[in-house]
């Protein structure tokens, strides 16, 4: 790619720069959140939550950064490259809705195949999601004895 | 692209690919098949924003942003196939949920 001067002052570059890079780090850092949720928590649900919101929301982040960093060397002499900007934030807006439609697709074959979500006795001043009747009932799977009591 | 944004954004896809690797142990050791479909979702998804940036620092994102495309449609439809697949068809907690039997 030949560098071509396009007018565009050093002062736009560092702004543009600076907010790339501040975009890619939220990113990563809701990234690691999801990564986190994954291998930590306890449930097959809650496991799902965190894949879900977090992969989402820094994919979108990190597709934002890259589609500020292309349509800043973007210059009208090479004018179809404005496709390129335009399919990065379409790959954007597309894991925006595919990614929760598949969590709740994944998430209702795991209903209806009876994962059971972890339930605990509750302590002391901690709801708990077995709250004595207001259990949701599970279908396909056994409630464990504490709830019964 | 400066020679700055270059070195960070080898460093962010770095960073990227490490943080998949606790993923794959999900996959390894998830309890039910479910799980590791999601786990598979979430490595797509990060898949698909790495060639973005691979892309951008081979300075040839024209080409690497098609990939990209079509690696998120295909994982999108994969992961669909894959809930009507295991919907009332597999137990969860059956042969071959567990690791230990056949795949799938």
């Amino acid at each position: 790619m030949v560098p071509v001067h396009r007018g565009k002052g050093k002062l736009t570059e560092m702004v543009i720069d600076i907010l790339s890079i501040l975009l890619i780090l939220a990113g990563l850092l809701f990234f690691l959140g999801a990564v986190v949720g994954i291998v930590r928590f306890p449930d097959f649900y809650t496991r799902m939550h965190a894949a879900g919101k977090g992969d989402t929301l820094s994919t979108m982040l990190i597709t934002g950064a890259m589609a500020l960093q292309v349509f800043h060397h973007f210059d009208w002499a090479h004018w179809t490259e404005i496709f390129v900007v335009v399919k990065i934030m379409a790959i954007g807006i597309l894991i925006m809705l595919t990614s929760p439609t598949s969590t709740h697709a994944l998430m209702q074959a795991g209903y209806d195949d009876g994962i059971e979500p972890v339930t605990r006795p509750a302590k002391k001043g901690i709801a708990s999601l077995d709250g004595g009747d207001e259990l949701l009932p599970v279908p396909g799977a056994e409630m464990p004895e504490e709830a019964e009591e | 692209m400066n020679a700055m944004m270059e070195t960070f954004f080898i460093y962010a896809g770095i960073t990227l690919l490490l943080m998949m690797a606790p993923v794959f142990y999900r996959i390894m050791v998830g309890p039910t098949a479910i799980d590791r479909i999601v786990a598979v979702n979430v490595i797509g998804t990060k898949t698909a924003v790495l060639l973005i940036i691979i892309g951008t620092l081979f300075e040839n994102v024209a080409m690497f942003v098609d990939f990209a495309l079509a690696y998120a449609l295909l994982n999108f439809i994969g992961s669909l196939a894959a809930a009507r697949y295991f919907n009332k068809t597999r137990p969860a907690y059956g042969a071959g949920a567990s690791g230990e039997g056949e795949i799938n």
